[in-house]
């Protein structure tokens, strides 16, 4: 479990240095300095669409990046491109520091099962229950059936839909959908989760609880996480609040404040296939930036 | 992009589909449950469809040449005539173009709607090859269930003509199926089982890439079934016109 506070920062391309307090030489410091995710000057072009141009980024582990901008402004390619599901035409992809770049789709499967994807929509399979859609990745794998609904269980707590697990996909609400989304990216506990605007179309109390369950893999799980959004909300949410177990066992958020600064969820801004920011909550919010003042403010 | 470049891409991509669900054969995991479920739906799904047809087919046959053989004297041929057309030529025809129809549209539309709604994406995701998955078995069932299906349907048209013959025409059943005997030869028989397999091949990999090329949400997706259905039923027709050339020379068949 790690708290947002003990979070080692690291110097990434895009963002300022914070104070990292290991020891240097420590295997788990070589390991936590290794990006989860890192693209470097990734170009992508469809036809003579220019997708990306020249994309640069780290994710570290334990971080939640949100990658803002508007529609059709390449947020969703990059999480395509990390899962391969996409190739770049230059620039290089790497993950847990392994370059994926150039891998076939036999070596993606391999690098797919450490990643947790959520769909727009859920994207759940609609001829297979709740329960059957949790198992796929377990049912693939060929696990005893009863490792099988131990775990699908445990998934369902953690989005609070333990009582849907005989429901069909058509019989749930859309951000019940996005729920069995996630317990479903989560089984095998992946270390990198992958949110392609998870909360889009949802009223606000479903987004934010898509947003809570975000933050509890982020701050009790140390999941490392890209969050494709275009929904101020979801950024305050993400970068305003922590997630801690209390006394009697249960999740709590609470809001960063004097006590406590979150230091592991950055922002970037994609607009026309570019990063025209990266930082924090705070830089963005303080950016001159005509556009990003606009799309802040929305008008 | 030209139409003739348009087309041989069409058919590099159609062939390497059918090279990438062969070799989903050779590795684990191999779905053999969902073979099942595919052999379900598209074998005993499609059996009332194809008794219908071939019923009715048979039926017609002896409607409409009867009278043309009995002004040759040549009537107690019937059977020979509606047993020869079927086993070459309409039970292959019509049974591929039937299944086409139910089955081609289905497959197109399901796989479609899957890649419109992420499920592929899903499903890679999650680490599952979606042609081993899906494909695989799709075309698995066809080329089982196809030659299984033609078979029933030139036995149940052969039934039909019959039944016509000796209601309508006051012909006996044993000069109907005498003609039948006499008329029909292994080497027909033969060639109306290897059509379907080919047919099979069409029918699948058209469904499965008209399918799973899909864009353009729930539109592209009847686009997808209308081009499945239209260009399988084009393909198959096609097909047959050098397969029963190809079946005449290697099989010796009279032409």
């Amino acid at each position: 479990m790690a708290f947002t506070q003990n979070i080692p920062s690291v110097e990434t391309p895009e963002a300022p240095s914070k104070v990292a307090d290991m020891p240097p030489g420590n295997e788990e410091f070589a390991d936590r300095i290794t990006p989860a995710i890192e693209f470097r000057d990734v170009h992508l072009a469809f036809d003579d669409h220019k997708v990306l141009d020249g994309i640069s980024f780290t994710v570290m582990k334990g971080e939640t990046k949100i990658i803002l901008g508007g529609s059709g402004s390449g947020k969703s390619t990059i999480i395509k491109l990390v899962l391969g599901l996409l190739k770049p035409d230059a620039g290089r992809i790497l993950i847990d520091g392994e370059d994926i770049t150039d891998y076939d789709e036999a070596e993606m499967m391999r690098v797919r099962k450490k990643i947790g994807m959520i769909f727009q929509e859920g994207a759940l399979f609609d001829s297979l229950s709740v329960y059957e859609n949790v198992a796929y990745r377990l049912h693939e794998q060929g696990v005893p059936e009863e490792e099988v609904e131990e775990e699908v269980r445990r998934m369902l707590r953690f989005v609070n839909l333990e009582d849907a697990i005989d429901k069909m996909p058509n019989e749930l609400s859309g951000g019940m959908r996005r729920r069995v989304g996630i317990a479903r990216a989560l089984v095998g506990d992946p270390k990198i989760v992958l949110f392609d605007e998870p909360t889009a179309g949802l009223d606000p109390p479903t987004a934010r609880t898509i947003c809570e369950l975000a933050i509890k893999l982020r701050d009790l799980e140390d999941v490392s996480s890209i969050f494709v959004t275009h929904e101020m909300n979801n950024v305050e949410y993400l970068t305003s609040e922590y997630a801690v177990i209390d006394e009697r066992g249960n999740v709590v958020f609470e809001q960063e404040g004097e006590r406590l600064c979150l230091l592991n969820t950055k922002i970037i801004m994609i607009r026309d296939g570019r990063i025209i920011f990266s930082g924090t909550d705070e830089e963005l919010f303080k950016s001159d930036d005509p556009y990003i003042r606009w799309f802040i403010r929305g008008k | 992009m030209n139409i003739a470049t348009r087309v041989l891409l069409e058919v590099q991509e159609m062939t390497l589909l059918v090279v990438w669900a062969a070799r989903g054969l050779l590795k684990r995991p191999r779905y053999f449950s969902e073979w099942i479920t595919q052999l379900d739906i598209i074998g005993v799904g499609s059996l009332t469809i194809i008794l219908l047809t071939g019923f009715f087919t048979g039926g017609v046959l002896t409607l409409q040449t009867y009278p043309t053989l009995k002004y040759y004297g040549a009537q107690d041929q019937t059977g020979r005539l509606v047993a020869i057309s079927l086993v070459r030529e309409l039970g292959p025809v019509l049974t591929a173009l039937m299944v086409t129809g139910r089955i081609g549209s289905a497959i197109s539309a399901e796989l479609g709607s899957m890649v419109v709604s992420q499920q592929i994406d899903a499903m890679r995701a999650l680490g599952t090859d979606p042609i081993r998955k899906l494909v695989t078995p799709r075309l698995i069932a066809l080329l089982i269930a196809l030659p299984l299906l033609t078979v029933v349907a030139d036995v149940i048209g052969i039934g039909g003509g019959m039944i016509v013959a000796t209601t309508l025409y006051d012909l006996s059943a044993n000069t109907f199926f005498s003609g039948v005997r006499d008329g029909l030869q292994y080497e027909d028989i033969l060639g109306g089982v290897i059509k379907p397999i080919f047919f099979a091949l069409i029918i699948g990999t058209v469904a499965c890439r008209q399918g799973l090329k899909t864009e353009g949400g729930t539109v592209g997706v009847g686009r997808s079934t209308t081009t499945a259905v239209v260009l399988g039923s084009i393909l198959v027709i096609i097909a047959d016109f050098f397969l029963a050339k190809a079946l005449q020379v290697i099989l010796e068949t009279p032409s």
